[in-house]
């Protein structure tokens, strides 16, 4: 074997390894792996990487970026072929789509897009500055990628589980499988994912690498640093024949045989035009003489002031139409149809939605949260969903804590663990225990026992801190009181609470800031032994 | 042998053991009664396994309640994400004990499960109940899921008219309820009525509709074979989760005894309520579905250690 050979099979083996190490940490259905494990495999992706970086200025929690940066001027770009998530699928797509083809498909060498390329990273760069994360969502390969694992590949698993897996241990008397809801609460996420990686999709399934070099920021930032890279793809001008077999391979369609150039920075070093080259004229070396380099950052600032503007309108307006999709209005129509009885019931005005514990405020959580959804395949107990128009603008698709699907578990630390990013920050069970992400607003006209006159309490009952308890009311009925001071916002008492939303008549009201509840206070028992008698 | 029974077949001897029970704190003083044929067993000072064992022996053994080759269902509370040191839920090895007892007595199966409030898989694996219950050879299955319950109607019921009854308690030919003796913010006490709100897959139903009624309407439609309250650890406040272990009392006691409303009622006494001030014990005795007036029943009252 050559050593291409070798290196272009190491790539294969590494890049699927990898895929399918993310792959399992967004399916771990069963919390198998550990969150640690998690966030090592997950440090080394770019922009999460990056992320962290800016939210913590630590290069041991955030370093991965700067690494990925450094073995790009050595080698290329090595991280669009063996880390990324979203490239390796790609790859794997066009390689599907070569094995089935009938008759053999041939890549050719194209232009690059140049204004495209470096308008997405403009944009990208502009985002990750000042904070626009709802952008830094759509443009993130890893988070592109997360989502589709999220909202389409774990959906498929777990009917997998449900239908095969679970019924077949069972029957072997193995019960650690067991059944997991199968369908996600909202559609809209899933039908956008659908969208996107069927788009990213058919461009790799006929044009390979197109996406990765005309719309990926990383692909063209890294692409920027590989002009400079120290190993390179290059010609032998001598031994070259022109026989086309290496242009003919190259999914990133960057060989030009006619001047014998190679596009370094569309490269994505996967080795196969080094391996193909019937007359070794192709080879990874450092360069024999100086490489010239051209400044492309004007054209980048040119095209990001005739393209950009344009783009972002186009983006609000179409989110705009969303919001007024999902809005108040269906509320509002949902209202007159109401029995007559509940026409007094007042709807549930919420200033902030609810962030995860550890987002810290809503405004930095927004900034570096890139949609990724980790969290939300990783929550036990499904609480966390994409931000429809919660956040606004600002938040589509980051989690919320959606307290019509569920509540958040008082004893989890789950979303802090795993998240790549640092926007949700690790918390410690005794921090998360009176980190207060929202307070509980009671509207006693809502509520079944002054509506009714019959017992209720599920709020209180669900409550971990007692900070919903019930006090005399009426005919010795009791009715919910709340103590702010000790409520941590985990919504169980706004999902127990019989009354349809957005009519709940108790609901939680997200902190912008996240701060420590105080806790709850102890008071003495009077305890009752088991000497004593029988009461009856 | 039933409360009814008794009572037609022995009134006069019935009526002495019931007065006689009035004078309390001597053991076993219903003697009237012979050795099986109590309606009402109360335990304390003893271990959970123990105060089993002396309560089955007292009721005749599960062999009263549990044939050969019959399914049984135990249901014991295992509602919330909290170790057995909290009381909120049953007592893992006092379900294991009832698990092997039913196996003794020939049952082909013994089923545990409970539609829990928090994560049911935390629930199960904190509360210890889903490894005891395992390893006394029961099955362990999931209440979480909607397509695990049938809709049945309940015709005699007041509020609750229909509702989702989990399939492994619509197959079941035995129900054994095991709650834990608690407190509940609403309906002030979590008892053995109340557990049963565990086999439904409709909870939010009952609570928008007057929850108290539906309690007691559920009786109508299935009263459990055996109650068996299991208050080795109480807890006194906070329910029915509770906050912390500050919140439990080391009662020691067990309550066991075919009529649901009877074994509440007693069990409410030993939190320190009285069971008229219960809105659902009080319904379901008014619907004739048991009686809370201990009184009428003989009791066999068994201190330990």
């Amino acid at each position: 074997m050559t050593l291409y050979r070798f290196l272009r099979k190491s790539r294969i083996i590494i890049a699927s390894l990898i895929f399918i190490l993310v792959f399992i940490i967004f399916n771990d259905l069963y919390e198998w792996i550990p969150s640690g494990i998690a966030r090592t495999v997950l440090s080394f992706q770019f922009v999460p990487s990056l992320l962290t970086f800016l939210a913590t200025f630590s290069l041991i929690a955030g370093g991965g970026f700067l690494l990925i940066l450094l073995i790009t001027l050595i080698t290329g770009r090595v991280y669009c072929s063996i880390i990324c998530p979203l490239g390796i699928m790609q790859d794997i797509i066009n390689r599907i789509s070569r094995y089935t083809s009938k008759k053999k498909r041939f890549f050719r060498f194209k232009k690059e897009y140049p204004v495209l390329r470096y308008t997405f990273l403009g944009i990208m760069i502009i985002a990750l500055i000042t904070g626009l994360g709802w952008i830094t969502v759509w443009l993130d390969p890893y988070s592109i990628m997360g989502r589709a694992f999220t909202y389409l590949l774990k959906p498929l698993i777990t009917w997998g589980n449900n239908m095969v897996a679970v019924p077949l241990f069972h029957s072997m008397n193995i019960y650690s499988f067991f059944h997991h809801t199968l369908l996600h609460p909202y559609v809209l996420p899933v039908i956008l994912s659908l969208a996107i990686t069927v788009a990213i999709g058919y461009f790799a399934w006929k044009r390979g690498r197109l996406f990765c070099n005309t719309i990926c920021p990383v692909g063209t930032l890294l692409g920027i640093a590989s002009r400079f890279s120290f190993f390179r793809v290059r010609f032998d001008r001598n031994k070259c024949t022109r026989c086309g077999k290496c242009a003919a391979i190259c999914k990133s369609e960057c060989i030009n045989i006619k001047n014998y150039s190679v596009d370094n920075s569309r490269c994505v070093v996967c080795f196969n035009c080094l391996d193909v080259c019937p007359e070794a004229a192709l080879s990874l070396r450092p360069p024999l003489k100086p490489a010239k380099t051209k400044s492309y950052l004007r054209t980048a600032e040119a095209a990001q002031e005739s393209v950009g503007s344009h783009d972002s309108n186009r983006r609000k307006i179409l989110l705009t139409f969303l919001a007024f999709l999902v809005g108040n209005r269906i509320y509002a129509l949902k209202k007159n149809r109401m029995p007559e009885n509940q026409k007094d019931l007042l709807i549930n005005e919420k200033e902030h939605p609810v962030a995860p514990p550890g987002a810290g405020t809503i405004e930095r959580f927004n900034n570096i949260c890139t949609g990724c959804s980790l969290c939300v395949s990783a929550c036990p107990t499904g609480v966390l969903q994409p931000a429809l128009t919660e956040y606004g603008l600002a938040g589509f698709m980051q989690p919320h804590m959606d307290y019509l699907t569920n509540y958040c578990n008082f004893d989890c630390t789950k979303c802090g663990d795993v998240c790549p990013t640092e926007a949700i920050l690790p918390l410690s069970l005794e921090d998360k225990h009176i980190t207060q992400i929202g307070k509980a607003f009671f509207v006693k006209q809502n509520c079944i026992v002054f509506t009714d006159e019959t017992d209720c309490g599920a709020c209180s009952e669900h409550c971990p801190t007692k900070a919903v308890k019930m006090v005399p009311y009426k005919n010795g009925l009791l009715i919910p009181e709340v103590e702010q001071a000790i409520c941590v916002g985990c919504g169980a008492c706004e999902h127990a609470c019989p009354v349809g939303a957005p009519f709940k008549a108790i609901y939680v009201d997200g902190n912008a800031v996240q701060q420590f509840a105080e806790k709850p206070v102890v008071k003495e028992l009077k305890q009752q032994g088991p000497e004593e008698d029988f009461p009856f | 042998m039933k409360r009814r029974d008794f009572i037609v077949k022995g009134a006069g001897i019935g009526l002495a053991g019931a007065l006689i029970s009035n004078f309390g704190g001597l053991s076993a003083v219903g003697m009237t009664a012979e050795e099986g044929q109590y309606d009402l067993v109360a335990v304390r000072g003893g271990e959970a396994v123990d105060m089993f064992d002396k309560a089955m022996e007292a009721l005749g053994g599960m062999g009263k309640f549990v044939k050969s080759g019959q399914k049984v269902v135990v249901k014991p509370n295992i509602g919330w994400d909290a170790p057995p040191e909290r009381a909120a839920n049953t007592n893992p090895q006092l379900i294991a004990r009832i698990v092997k007892s039913c196996f003794e007595a020939g049952a082909s199966q013994v089923v545990v499960f409970d539609h829990t409030c928090d994560q049911w898989n935390r629930c199960y694996s904190n509360s210890k109940i889903e490894e005891s219950a395992r390893n006394a050879g029961a099955r362990v299955v999931q209440g979480d899921d909607e397509s695990f319950y049938n809709e049945v109607s309940v015709p005699d019921g007041k509020s609750l008219k229909k509702t989702k009854v989990h399939k492994e308690v619509l197959n079941a030919d035995v129900l054994i309820n095991v709650p834990i003796l608690k407190n509940h913010n609403s309906t002030t006490v979590s008892l053995a009525m109340k557990n049963l709100m565990g086999v439904v897959w409709d909870r939010r139903y009952y609570h928008s509709n007057d929850l108290s009624q539906c309690i007691a309407d559920f009786i109508t439609y299935r009263k459990p074979d055996l109650n068996i309250i299991d208050g080795y650890r109480m807890l006194t406040r906070n329910g029915p989760r509770g906050v912390s272990t500050a919140d439990v009392s080391d009662l020691k006691a067990l309550i066991a005894g075919r009529d649901i409303v009877a074994v509440d009622a007693a069990a409410t006494l030993m939190f320190g309520s009285d069971p008229k001030d219960i809105n659902h014990i009080r319904i379901a005795n008014e619907m004739g579905l048991g009686t809370m007036d201990l009184n009428k029943l003989s009791i066999n009252r068994i201190k330990m250690g």
